[in-house]
């Protein structure tokens, strides 16, 4: 009894589960064995998602391995999972990190090792929740419990403002989420308002549901909602899901969280925070906002890409005046998420393909960078800039590493994140070109902030003694970081299965937002007028 | 002319009532022939006691048992069913929470017990009450109740005085509940509670009696639910109160007066709909308003969770806001997951009491969870519960209350109750940044007796379980609450 296609995705989403509850039945006190189970499960998560990559059809439309059972009945819930081509990339980008994570805690956690273990397990199961649900109420599930074990990691295994950061985080999802979830009922009730029970339901075109599906979750027959949807309600709702997305993004009035949490947060807390929380929220777009409310989408994007410019400007100054590593990445991230919803506004293929690839990118070298500087705090247990100086002397290989994943991170060509960002500004160029523009001045202070923080960190005389005989990258730290080097080099040199993963959900979802109102139901609505920019973007 | 009163069916309608106090009786006796150290055998009989008035209750659940019973003065129907089973639920609970605290406090007696008991039939015959005379009987002997336990711990000033407060702002409320009552009597010439409503249907929305017949019993109820602004006695009494008793005025309390409160909104006063509605929904947010920002400041966890209690009784009318089918689930949902998780975070809160501390200020759960880390997990559990999220029963009982309101349109009230789940978030994590992130002041292990664990065991269950398969819940309230007899 192993993985089938039928059933991978349950294995998929519950083996790090199991793992958790392993772990609580194992005794406190024996923390090597705690460690090697943990790492065992993560790996065996990934090994189990690793068939998804053979057996992913790259050519069918829609949802993949999905699994379909009854949860609740009376309200039309149900157990419903599936993959299409942007959420395998997330899927595989979560199960490689995680296990990346929580191998780089090997030497970090040394207090209350067994629930550090048992939160990322279960924070683990969470994430892939979110990515894999096809039940809007599933989904939401777990959009709000991975939030707990987060909390607690950046809590417990934090740095000195930790309960403040925690809070914080906790906050101010949770404050986006409720609202989300207000979005979620309101069109549960628009889908059952559609069509009497057993009648032909305009959202699939056929008489589909019985009884029990005329109430529903499905995140698949939602989708077909979007031509549907009134002008007024696609607005509110459209907001409603942008709050939540765009804390978790974070995109720029929202992002005040982000230094916090991930300032204060252990390693691997940081590492997953950047790598995989926050692309929920650019997967939130991309699976329900866009999709859902092409309309409303098409009239917000001046304000959406007003904020994308401002936050790729904006984290890449505020980056510049760091004097804290680690601070430094976290508002780096800020200006790359910034680079995604801009992808993702421009509304067109270019654009969202290379959101998409480049949502993998950021997870790879802003996972990586985290990495770098928990490797200098395990050393010298501080992060100030002015603390360093020197350092390729003593650790030469690290020196390799670290160069390569900060020219990853700011886009030079053959890396990651120079087609990710080309593909976006392609996109977004076809748009407006002075969209284009400004981004290009983000990628310039990318690499200027980036460098400038190597040179410092790296480069001169060691001017500080006690960084003379640092120990160069072992066994273990090369193992976290040299797959994730090696990874930005596949993307960097051949993309082509990323695209052609994305290709055909990309298209879909090209033609939905693009797509103009058609249906009677929509006709009879008051006329209103898309905005230029979204006629352009559906033009071409 | 006897026969015309009283028949052999009608005792069968109240037998669960019979035999809760008949153990009450026995109690009472029985205490006389325990020494000092066997005390618990009041608290085991008690349990005794409850199992066998459930039994009848499960019988007739099970059987679809329906009786109007004493000529239309107490009726048997799912409703009261239901409401009686939580009841016997918290109990229960609230007496394995006792046992271990009353012998710290050295107060254990066997009256106690009786008290409990005898306030457990108040509750029930208020439950299953269709007459204004017989509701006003239950309430009051659930009060009187509530009133001698509140003050039970004799040698503490801070119970004294919370009993004296409770004493005091309750029987004014039960004296404005009393005159709506007579109100409603003058306006119809009856006590029976589906006639009233005829009666009020015939006199119209505008009749000035019965508008002041409505505000006056809704003022009545809102006393005794905790609501908006009749509160103030809440606070002050769940403190003094020994705190399994708090669990118990929390839960057991609450809910029968929610079981009042519906059975008068929607039958005797249905007719009154678009004047209560709107009353309704002024004194919910007030209420969620209220208690969710009162409570961000206290540093008594019995206080802090006073409040947020509060903040749950707005959750719950505005369920009745709503109104339809969605929304009276959601109430019945809501009650149940209610009683669960506050009386799981009372059992910790009673737990943490020693003989050398009163362990109900938040400094006192610091470090929890290298102390008890089950009761910390459990106490997260219930702390989550309460403020709603998944996949817990708290965030079953929330969900309903968001889906009624969306369903029925009320928008703007749908967008506060949902913002006040942030608000909540953060005063309840208050007291899981004290377990999991402070150290504790004096290490070492604390561990709880049988029969807080027993009692967290059932609480726990029952705020989980609902959380991850919520059908047998949902239909359970569905078909108890869904139609009146």
């Amino acid at each position: 009894m192993g993985p089938s296609p039928e059933t991978i995705l349950n294995w998929v989403l519950f083996t790090p589960l199991v793992g958790a509850v392993v772990l609580l039945l194992l005794p406190r006190a024996q923390k090597h064995t705690l460690r090697v189970v943990a790492n065992l499960f993560m790996l065996a998560g990934f090994l189990v998602s690793l068939p998804l990559v053979f057996w992913f059809d790259k050519g069918a439309p829609g949802f993949q391995f999905t699994v379909l059972k009854q949860w609740i009945p009376s309200l039309g819930v149900q157990y419903h999972l599936g993959l299409d081509g942007i959420s395998l990339l997330l899927v595989m980008l979560t199960t490689a990190l995680g296990f990346i994570a929580v191998l780089s805690s090997w030497a970090a956690i040394h207090d209350r090792v067994k629930e550090y273990y048992v939160m990322f397990l279960v924070l683990q199961t969470g994430m892939l929740g979110v990515f894999l649900s096809l039940d809007f109420f599933l989904f939401y599930v777990f959009w709000e419990v991975m939030l707990v074990p987060m909390y607690f990691i950046i809590g417990i295994w934090g740095h000195e403002r930790r309960l403040y950061a925690a809070i914080k985080f906790f906050l101010y999802t949770l404050l986006g989420s409720v609202l989300m979830l207000l979005g979620i009922l309101a069109l549960f009730f628009f889908h059952a308002g559609l069509h009497e029970s057993g009648a032909v339901c305009p959202a699939i075109g056929i008489a589909g549901h019985t009884a029990v599906e005329f109430y529903t979750f499905s995140v698949p027959v939602y989708l077909e909602l979007g031509p549907l949807l009134p002008a007024g309600w696609q607005f509110w709702l459209f907001w409603a899901f942008f709050v939540a997305f765009a804390i978790k993004v974070p995109m720029v009035p929202f992002h005040t969280w982000l230094p916090d949490a991930h300032v204060e947060a252990p390693t691997a807390g940081s590492v997953i925070l950047a790598g995989v929380l926050l692309k929920m929220g650019t997967y939130g777009f991309m699976r329900f906002s866009l999709p859902l409310f092409p309309e409303a989408t098409r009239e917000a994007v001046p304000v959406v890409v007003a904020l994308s410019i401002i936050a790729i400007i904006y984290g890449a100054l505020v980056c510049m005046m760091q004097k804290d590593m680690k601070k430094l990445i976290a508002y780096s991230s800020v200006s790359h998420m910034g680079f995604i919803t801009l992808g993702i506004f421009s509304l067109n293929y270019l654009g969202l393909s290379g959101a998409l690839l480049q949502q993998i990118n950021h997870g790879i070298s802003t996972g990586a960078l985290f990495l770098i500087v928990g490797l200098l705090y395990e050393r010298r247990h501080t992060r100030q800039i002015s603390e360093f100086g020197g350092l390729s002397t003593p650790m030469p290989i690290f020196a390799a590493l670290y160069l390569i994943i900060s020219l990853a991170s700011l886009g030079l060509p053959l890396l990651n994140g120079f087609i990710g960002e080309f593909w976006i500004l392609l996109g977004a160029w076809q748009v407006s070109k002075l969209w284009a523009a400004c981004a290009v001045l983000g990628i310039v202070l990318g690499a200027a902030y980036l460098l400038w923080l190597y040179q410092r960190v790296m480069f001169g005389e060691v001017t500080n003694p006690s960084n003379k005989s640092l120990p160069d990258v072992n066994l273990r730290e090369l193992a976290t970081l040299v797959p994730l080097v090696l990874w930005c080099f596949w993307i960097g040199i051949y993309p082509k299965p990323y695209f052609a993963v994305m290709e055909k959900p990309i298209t879909t979802l090209v033609e939905r937002v693009g797509a103009q109102p058609t249906t009677p139901v929509a006709v009879a609505l008051p006329e209103t007028t898309p905005t230029d920019e979204g006629r352009e973007a559906s033009q071409r | 002319m006897w026969s015309e009163f009283f028949q052999q069916e009608d005792l069968a309608a109240i037998l669960p009532h019979l035999e809760l106090a008949l153990f009450a009786c026995g109690i009472l006796m029985m205490n006389f022939l325990l020494d000092r150290r066997h005390k618990y055998a009041n608290a085991l009989t008690a349990l005794v006691g409850i199992a066998f008035s459930a039994y009848p209750l499960w019988g007739m659940w099970r059987r679809g048992y329906e009786e109007l019973a004493f000529n239309g003065l107490i009726v048997v129907d799912p409703f009261f069913l239901f409401f009686s089973f939580i009841f016997l639920l918290a109990a229960a609970v609230v007496i394995l929470m006792s046992i271990k605290y009353f012998e710290i406090e050295k107060e254990h007696e066997g009256e106690y017990y009786a008290l409990i008991l005898f306030a457990t039939v108040g509750m029930m015959i208020l439950a299953g009450g269709v007459d204004l005379i017989t509701l006003f009987i239950g309430l009051e002997l659930m009060a009187i109740c509530f009133y001698l336990l509140t003050g039970f711990l004799r040698h503490d000033r801070r119970s004294n005085e919370a009993a004296l407060k409770y004493f005091l702002l309750g029987v004014f409320s039960t004296g404005v509940l009393a005159y709506g009552f007579s109100l409603l009597y003058g306006v119809s010439g009856t006590t029976k509670i589906y006639q009233i409503a005829d009666a009020v249907r015939e006199r119209g929305l505008d009749d000035p009696v019965v508008f002041l017949a409505m505000v006056a019993v809704a003022a009545g109820l809102f006393f005794k639910v905790a609501a908006v602004p009749f509160h103030q006695w809440a606070p002050d009494a769940y403190e003094g109160a020994p705190t399994p008793i708090t669990a118990f005025i929390s839960v057991g309390s609450k809910a029968a007066a929610f079981a009042l409160l519906l059975r008068l909104f929607l039958v005797a006063l249905a007719p009154l709909r678009p004047h209560w509605e709107v009353l309704l929904a002024i004194v919910a947010v007030a209420t969620m308003t209220l208690g969710n920002l009162a409570a961000i400041n206290q540093s008594n966890i019995k206080r802090l969770l006073a409040y947020s209690s509060i903040g749950h009784v707005g959750y719950i009318l505005l369920g009745l806001v709503a109104g339809n089918e969605t929304g009276r689930t959601g109430i019945a949902v809501y009650i149940f997951a209610y009683a669960a998780m506050t009386l799981g975070a009372f059992a910790v809160v009673t737990g943490m009491r020693r003989a050398d501390l009163m362990g109900d200020r938040l400094e006192d759960m610091r470090g929890l969870v290298s102390k008890n880390p089950t009761a910390a997990l459990l106490m997260l559990i219930f702390l989550l519960s309460l403020t709603g999220i998944p996949p817990t029963a708290g965030f079953l009982g929330k969900y309903f209350i968001f889906l009624a309101l969306i369903q029925t349109g009320h928008y703007y009230l749908v967008v506060f109750a949902a913002l006040y789940v942030v608000v909540a978030l953060y005063y309840y994590f208050r007291i899981v940044v004290m377990m999991f992130m402070q150290e504790a002041v004096e290490p070492g292990r604390m561990s709880f007796g049988p029969g807080l664990v027993a009692a967290l065991a059932i609480t726990a269950l029952l705020t989980l379980l609902p959380g991850l398969y919520p059908e047998p819940l949902i239909r359970f309230a569905q078909s108890s609450i869904l139609h009146f007899r």
